[in-house]
Formats: C-alpha cells, sequence, structure tokens
C-alpha cells in the first residue's frame, strides 16, 4: 500500500474512523491522538484498549464511536489481547480461512495501563514479536480513577495519592522512562510523539506501519482536569513540552536513535510546569529545589538523547 | 473402533487437542498441567496441526490472548492448574461474561499457602461463579471424551459460553491408564467447524467488544448470562447422545452407580469415584444398599435431576476435594441446595478429602459408608462437616 500524502485538505476529506459522540472530556489530548493515529493510514485497523478514560468514554452501552473492529477486555492486557487477535488473524490467513488484507493490530492504554499494570503483558507480547503497534497515550497519571499518581507522573506534580503536602511536596521520583525501556527490548521501532507536531506523529505512525513486527510509540496527551489547566490548553502544552526538552520527538528504528524534531530555542522546563496546576507549590518560595530538580533531570535526559542522536551520524550529520 | 492406547491424562487431552486442531491456543506452563501444553508444542512444531501457539508471559495473559483469539472469530483453547486459573480468575469473568467459547483443560490442583502442588479441586471450586461451564472427569477416559464434548457443548450457538474440562492432577494427569482414542476424521467430523459469531475479523461490519455498561443494563445482561446457562444441560445430553452413538460410551449430567434401590449413598467427584464404587461394590456383596453418584457437569449444576436421583436415599454423604473454609465444602452445599426441592429429605454429612494430594484410601470409603449405615438408621447426624484422612 502506498503511504498517504499528509496534506491537511485531503486527510479531512477521508473517512473518520474514530467518530464524535464519545464522552471524553473538552480538550482531552486522548482523542486527539487516535484520530490522528487513525487519519495517518488506510490500512485497516484492529485495535485493542486498555480499561481507562479512552475506554469508558467511547463505547458506552449500545453506543460506540469506532467505526473499526475494537475489543477492550481488561486494564493490564491491551497487549495480550490484541496478540491475541493477531494470532487468529495469522492462523486464519494461514490455513487459508481467511483473505490477507493487510490488517494492522493496535493496541491503546494510558500510562497505567502501560507503564505499572499492564508493562508485564506489553513487554511479553513485544518479545513475542507480534505483528502489532502499541501507542500509549501518556497524561501522567491514572486520570481515570481521580488523577492518582503513576510511574509516568513527573517529578513533584501534586495527585490524589502523592498530594502536595506540608512534608512530602508532591511525587518524589522522576518518571519511568518508557520508550528507552521499549527500546531495550530490541524492537523494531519505538517514537515519541506529541499531538502538537501532528505531521511529525502521522509520519511516524506510517513509518511504523510498513515496518513488521512489534512497535511502541509513546504519545504525550495533556488532561486538563489532572494537570490543572485550561480546557484548550492540550495543544500547547504538548508543544511546550517539546520546545523545553521534557518530551523530546525522537524515534528509535532498528536501535538507531534520530530526533525528529529539535526545538530552535531549547526553553527553561518552567514553561511547561507554570500554566500547570499540578506544579503550582513548585513554585513556591522555598521550593526552588524542586525546580532546580526537574530542570536537572530533564537537561540530563536531553543531553543523553543528544549524543545517542549523533552516534548513529558521520562527520556530514548524515545517518549512517 | 478407535485405537486402544496406554496413556497419561495429560497425553490423552493433549492427542483430543490435537486431533480438534484449534486455530489458537495461548498458554502459560505450570505443574501438572505443563506436559499437556508441552506435548501440544511438539504437534504445532512438528506440523501436525494448524494452531497459531502464543507462548505468553502468564495465565493472565495467556487468557487475555484467548479472549481477543476468540473476539477474532476462531477455536481457541488453552490448559492451566491451580495459581494459574487463579491468576486468570479476572479474566475467566471476562471471558464468560463476552461470551466467548474458550475451552481450557483444568489439571486441578491444590492452591497455595502453603504451596502444593498436587491434586485437589479448589482451583476449579475457586472459579465456580466465574461463568464458565465446568465438566469434572474421573480418569483419562473421560478427560478424553469430556474435552472433545465440551467444544460442541461450548461453540454450541445457544450456548457460546467458555468451558473447563477438569480432571484431577497427577493422579489422572500423570497416571498411564487405558484410553480408547477415536479416529482423527470422527474427531474432525463430530466436533465439527467453528462458526465465528460477531468476529473482530469481520472488517465489513465492524464489532466493538468490551462495552462500558452501567446500572441501567448490567443486570440484564447478568440475567441474559444466566438463561443461558440452564440451556446447556440439554445441549450437554444432546452431544453425549451423538457421543455415544460415535462411539458407544454414554455421558449423562451426571453419573450414578448401583443408586437405583440405595439407601445410603456417597456424592463425589472426578478420580475418588472409581475407588469409591470398588467400596460399593463390597458393601453390596455384604448386602448393604449403598450407592455412588458422580457429578459431571459442575456448572451449570443440574439440581432437580440430581435430586431425583437421590429422592429415595435415606443418607447421603457428600465428599469434597476442596474447603469452604467456614463453610460446608462446596459440593455439599450444591447437594444441600438439591434436597431442597426434595419432600423428604435424607440426612447428609459432608466429608472433606484429599487435599493437596493426600491419597484417599479405601478403607476411608469404608468408614464414610459404616457412618451412613448408622446414620440411615438412627437419622442422627453427630458432627456434620469433618476432615477425613487427616494424621493426628
Amino acid at each position: 500500500m502506498t503511504t498517504k500524502p499528509l496534506k491537511l485538505k485531503e486527510l479531512a476529506k477521508g473517512e473518520e474512523r474514530f467518530m464524535h459522540g464519545h464522552r471524553m472530556c473538552a480538550g482531552c489530548g486522548a482523542p486527539i491522538i487516535v484520530k490522528q493515529v487513525l487519519m495517518a493510514t488506510d490500512y485497516p485497523i484492529i485495535a485493542s484498549n486498555a480499561t481507562g478514560c479512552l475506554e469508558v468514554s467511547t463505547c458506552i452501552q449500545q453506543y460506540t464511536a469506532w467505526k473499526i473492529p475494537w475489543i477492550h477486555s481488561a486494564f493490564e492486557n491491551a497487549a495480550a489481547t490484541i496478540s491475541g487477535v493477531e494470532a487468529m488473524y495469522k492462523s486464519l490467513v494461514k490455513q487459508g480461512k481467511i483473505e490477507d488484507k493487510q490488517v494492522k493490530f493496535i493496541a491503546f492504554g494510558g500510562d497505567g495501563g502501560t507503564y505499572d499494570i499492564g508493562f508485564q503483558s506489553l513487554s511479553g507480547a513485544m518479545e513475542r514479536g507480534h505483528d502489532m503497534m502499541y501507542i500509549c497515550y501518556d497524561n501522567g497519571a491514572y486520570m481515570n480513577t481521580g488523577i492518582q499518581r503513576s510511574s509516568a507522573t513527573p517529578f513533584g506534580a501534586n495527585t490524589t495519592t502523592c498530594p502536595a503536602g506540608d512534608v512530602i511536596p508532591g511525587k518524589p521520583q522522576q518518571r519511568k522512562d518508557l520508550s528507552r525501556i521499549m527500546a531495550a527490548h530490541g524492537i523494531p521501532y519505538v517514537a515519541q510523539a506529541s499531538p502538537a507536531h501532528w505531521m511529525d506523529l502521522m509520519k511516524k505512525v506510517q513509518k511504523a506501519f510498513e515496518i513488521k513486527g512489534p512497535k511502541f510509540m509513546n504519545i504525550i496527551s495533556p488532561c486538563n482536569r489532572g494537570w490543572r489547566t485550561r480546557t484548550d490548553d492540550a495543544i500547547m502544552l504538548s508543544k511546550l513540552a517539546v520546545d523545553t526538552c521534557y518530551w523530546p520527538l525522537y524515534e528509535i528504528e532498528n536501535g538507531v536513535t534520530k530526533i525528529t524534531v529539535k526545538p530552535k530555542e531549547k526553553k527553561p522546563l518552567a514553561d511547561f510546569l507554570k500554566p500547570q496546576g499540578r506544579f503550582k507549590h513548585m513554585f513556591a518560595p522555598g521550593n526552588e529545589w524542586m525546580l532546580k530538580q526537574a530542570q536537572e533531570y530533564v537537561d540530563a535526559q536531553w543531553e543523553r538523547l543528544l549524543r545517542e542522536d549523533a552516534s548513529g551520524k558521520d562527520e556530514a550529520g548524515e545517518k549512517v | 473402533m478407535g485405537k486402544i492406547v496406554a496413556v497419561t491424562g495429560n497425553e490423552a487431552c493433549a492427542q483430543a487437542l490435537k486431533q480438534i486442531n484449534p486455530d489458537v491456543c495461548a498458554a502459560y506452563p505450570i505443574t501438572p498441567a505443563t506436559d499437556l501444553m508441552q506435548r501440544f508444542s511438539g504437534f504445532v512444531n512438528d506440523g501436525k496441526v494448524d494452531t497459531e501457539l502464543v507462548l505468553v508471559e502468564s495465565e493472565h495473559s495467556a487468557m487475555s490472548a484467548c479472549i481477543g483469539a476468540a473476539a477474532a472469530g476462531g477455536r481457541v483453547a488453552t490448559a492451566t492448574s491451580s495459581q494459574g486459573l487463579a491468576l486468570m480468575w479476572e479474566m475467566l469473568y471476562i471471558a464468560a461474561g463476552s461470551r466467548l467459547p474458550i475451552i481450557m483443560p483444568l489439571v486441578n490442583r491444590a492452591l497455595s499457602a502453603p504451596l502444593n502442588i498436587h491434586g485437589d479441586h479448589s482451583d476449579g471450586m475457586g472459579a465456580r461463579d466465574t461463568g464458565w461451564i465446568q465438566i469434572y472427569s474421573e480418569n483419562a477416559q473421560e478427560a478424553y471424551d469430556n474435552l472433545i464434548q465440551s467444544f460442541r457443548i461450548a461453540e454450541h450457538l445457544d450456548i457460546r459460553t467458555p468451558a473447563m474440562v477438569c480432571m484431577d492432577g497427577f493422579i489422572v494427569s500423570h497416571s498411564i491408564e487405558r484410553v480408547e482414542y477415536i479416529d482423527d476424521a470422527d474427531v474432525k467430523n463430530f466436533v465439527g467447524k467453528f462458526q465465528a459469531v460477531h468476529p473482530l475479523l469481520d472488517l465489513d461490519n465492524p464489532k466493538s467488544y468490551g462495552p462500558l455498561i452501567l446500572t441501567d443494563l448490567y443486570h440484564e445482561y447478568k440475567r441474559a448470562q444466566h438463561e443461558v446457562m440452564t440451556k446447556v444441560p440439554k445441549v450437554a445430553l444432546e452431544v453425549a447422545a451423538d457421543f455415544e452413538k460415535m462411539t458407544g460410551r454414554k455421558y449423562g449430567l451426571f453419573e450414578t452407580y448401583r443408586l437405583e434401590d440405595a439407601e445410603i449413598a456417597i456424592v463425589v467427584m472426578s478420580s475418588a469415584a472409581g475407588t469409591t464404587k470398588d467400596i460399593i461394590d463390597e458393601y453390596r456383596d455384604k448386602g448393604i444398599k449403598a450407592g455412588l453418584l458422580k457429578p459431571r457437569l459442575f456448572r451449570p449444576f443440574p439440581y432437580l435431576e440430581i435430586a431425583d436421583a437421590l429422592k429415595h436415599v435415606k443418607a447421603i454423604a457428600v465428599l469434597d476435594r476442596a474447603d469452604s473454609f467456614g463453610g460446608y465444602g462446596p459440593l455439599f452445599m450444591e447437594i444441600s441446595g438439591a434436597v431442597m426441592s426434595m419432600d423428604t429429605k435424607p440426612a447428609m454429612i459432608n466429608k472433606i478429602f484429599g487435599l493437596g494430594g493426600r491419597d484417599y484410601l479405601p478403607d476411608q470409603a469404608e468408614q464414610v459408608l459404616d457412618e451412613l449405615v448408622k446414620i440411615a438408621k438412627t437419622g442422627k447426624v453427630e458432627n456434620v462437616k469433618e476432615y477425613i484422612g487427616v494424621r493426628e
């Protein structure tokens, strides 16, 4: 199948496979991500969905927002579930019971269902080499159950289970770097994306679908309820996340790291944190150390990524 | 007539799966079921079956992958025991609630703690309310026959509900017995072609599986699930009738042994029924009217039919190879439920036996029958629930 051109005018004419009428919160990043992912390709897609905001809000009773075959079974097993669907497809095609229509398989999960409770199932499915893509919409906490901390929650964030208290001011730990962990599985394609950079996101989806085997994409997904921001800040914040290098856009293809969008000017992390109520206490007098620690972590991660990006290139800056 | 072989219960079940040739199996090894899927893996790698084998990283993922595969639209099987079934627990309800006819040999084993790998029914009884059909087998032949029949029952278009086919860990799974295999072509013909209902792989008619359904309709969904279960006995009997035509081997919802004119009876499931039958013969020789009832279909439980079969009995001992701590044994509770519909109720006692693979010996059956003789005479029950075969 030829990869379709990413022109807004053309994309807008395409058939919508994720419909309006779902009950996601206004301004949520997740449905924007799902739309961009599905819009990027014309391949037939079958998706599984971990329990979470996206799942509970898109298929309620006799209504579904999904015009693709879709399955939710539980919280921790979107990867295992879609691996079963993929295995059945493979089996029936192999036996000549159905025709090979180049179906692509996606598992969608939030950071809770991906970084934490679904981590084992994800790791297993990736190791087994299913021809599937796992997409994590990372909003940095268990938003569906009411903003509890996850291992994706950034350092210092105020959540309902790590509140900014008098003794412990928010989440004490840095976030788990899941994209890197997935790359360590040796799978052919890992990428980070942001809905603000829709072209970059969709190109990555297109690229991933041309690669056989397990793929993983981690996509930042602003949540105005959990991040304590205005309703219409999702795109602004997902851009700031990239510009501050909090959420670098890169891909690791067959072990080679490439930064796909390098901010012209790296902005201070505070620019990303300041508009979010969950970091408010970090700007209070006496908590300067928190901002400093958060910035140092982002800097170190970014420096490492730059080195890795450079290591795969020759002197002229071309990828080797 | 098929080939007569000397095989273990696991080997017989692996053979049945080979003959059925499921489209997908997803499994994780656990003692004593390991050997079953291990043998099946050999069939896969030797090209004897078309099955896509998904070797997952846990039983939770095994059942999750089975759910995905079954929803995709094809024949699916797995196997497990004990802790493996316990880890699947969440997904068992989802498989049943989603009406996916997954088949699972359950090699019954004790649950930890303390850790024990040997046979008892704690695992199966813990899955009693999951919405799965449960069929219990006495020996390797029954495990083989039940496994083949279970596909027809579970996949029946009126049922479409997952089924577990149980056999006692080690006692049956690892003991070599005489088993009569059915010819490959006959098994294939008996089980028939899989009919997919609402498959995910039907791209032209996209389906959503696993919706959120709250207070307004959840209750109705659950009643519908119950109603489906009430249809299982009829289907199980139809399938058994076809099976008898093919093999000459007769199956019912339960088996009775010398029960017709019995005054005392033992109700016991699985391998212990074999030992009990021998002792009943001895007591019959002594002129004592003893009989046995061995449930085969545990879920759904045929209350009325069992009540009818036991209605003339004066005293009943229900032997449970599992316990509900602080309650009566699970099988005893079912038989009590059946007895409720009788006009004249028999005296009943409950014996917990054989936990963690403790041998069930002939003298235990004798002890129970002696007690029943006394109770039938006096009508007095001194101790309703008691452990037998305990080292004091």
